[in-house]
């Protein structure tokens, strides 16, 4: 039996090599909102109430090409759907936890942390504290994510326009998904979604940002269906 | 107005982390929707993408020879090989600024 404390460390040291890219990712979502001219405390506001990197970044674009609140905020949440998909695997190990405590964890699952978690608890079912290690990695990426956003916002306003560092925003994403290029199933759809988006660009409120992946996701779940 | 829309997509963002673990028990989510979520991802960034690097800021598309498509071609091929994400952002981003600038 670990105890919480080594729990917590192997957490904190399994999940370290991600803070390479989670890093310059923060910096890159503190530099472009301020790029994108919004205020300092609201780009860093985001890193607290939402904690969501790529669902922040979307965010801001959004709001700065002049869609409205209510889609930039859906289309947040459709973003981190995913989630739903980490919670139903993690509450397998979660159970035991008072409903309190499943509240609380709950804000620190994200994917490096998830990814890395989900992996010790595989190996390690029988520990009693087992959720220390979700606590690890979750709340080492918490720290790193708010030092990083702070240090890209400020960082952001010495950066000239001029650069054109929006254009790091769809190479973020390129960054994210390129090594779901290898299968095919998965290019099929992310072409559909953005041919989609390219078609729907001109829809009102920036709706492409929500019809797209719901078209996508429909003919993600056809290719499920045929694969069968 | 903007500060309102991120408290939401906060709460929106942490329903989506808490449901299933606090809320739901995981066998409500059947294994079709699990397996459909493991596409999301795939489905939701494109369309942060091709916007991004086809349509200019003037809502038009742009031409075939512009700087953003060479660097993101670039990109893709750095990132798919080298498995990095930082090299992916930093060849995409040099390369654009090379046929910028030059």
């Amino acid at each position: 039996m670990l105890s919480k404390k080594q729990l917590f460390t192997r957490g904190m040291l399994d999940v370290a090599p991600h803070m390479l890219s989670v890093i310059p990712f923060g910096i890159i979502c503190g530099a472009i909102g301020i790029e994108l001219g919004f205020n300092p405390y609201l780009v860093y506001g985001m890193s607290i109430v939402i904690f969501g990197g790529a669902s922040q970044i979307v965010f801001l674009q959004l709001i700065s090409g002049g869609a409205s609140s209510l889609i930039a905020a859906t289309s947040v949440g459709v973003i981190n759907s995913r989630h739903l998909l980490y919670g139903a695997v993690l509450s397998e190990y979660l159970e035991k936890l008072s409903f309190i405590k499943k509240l609380l964890i709950s804000y620190l699952v994200v994917d490096q942390g998830f990814a890395e978690s989900n992996k010790f608890f595989k190996k390690n079912k029988n520990e009693q504290y087992l959720h220390y290690h979700l606590i690890g990695t979750g709340s080492t990426l918490w720290v790193c994510w708010q030092i990083s956003t702070l240090a890209g916002i400020i960082l952001g306003s010495f950066v000239p326009e001029e650069l054109g560092l929006k254009f790091a925003i769809p190479l973020t994403f390129i960054a994210i998904i390129v090594q779901d290029l290898k299968k095919i199933d998965h290019v099929i759809v992310m072409l559909v979604c953005g041919i989609s988006s390219l078609i729907f660009f001109n829809a009102p409120f920036k709706s492409y940002i929500i019809i797209s992946p719901i078209i996508a996701l429909f003919v993600a779940a056809l290719i499920l269906r045929l694969k069968k | 107005m903007t500060w309102l829309s991120i408290i939401i997509a906060g709460i929106l963002t942490y329903f989506t982390r808490m449901t299933m673990i606090a809320l739901i028990s995981r066998d409500m989510l059947g294994d079709r929707i699990k397996a459909v979520l493991t596409y999301v991802p795939s489905a939701v960034f494109p369309a942060i993408i091709f916007p991004a690097i086809f349509i200019n800021d003037y809502e038009v598309f742009i031409e075939m020879n512009d700087p953003k498509i060479f660097g993101a071609i670039v990109a893709i091929v750095v990132g798919y090989f080298s498995k990095n994400v930082i090299a992916t952002i930093l060849s995409g981003l040099i390369s654009y600024w090379i046929i910028l600038f030059f």
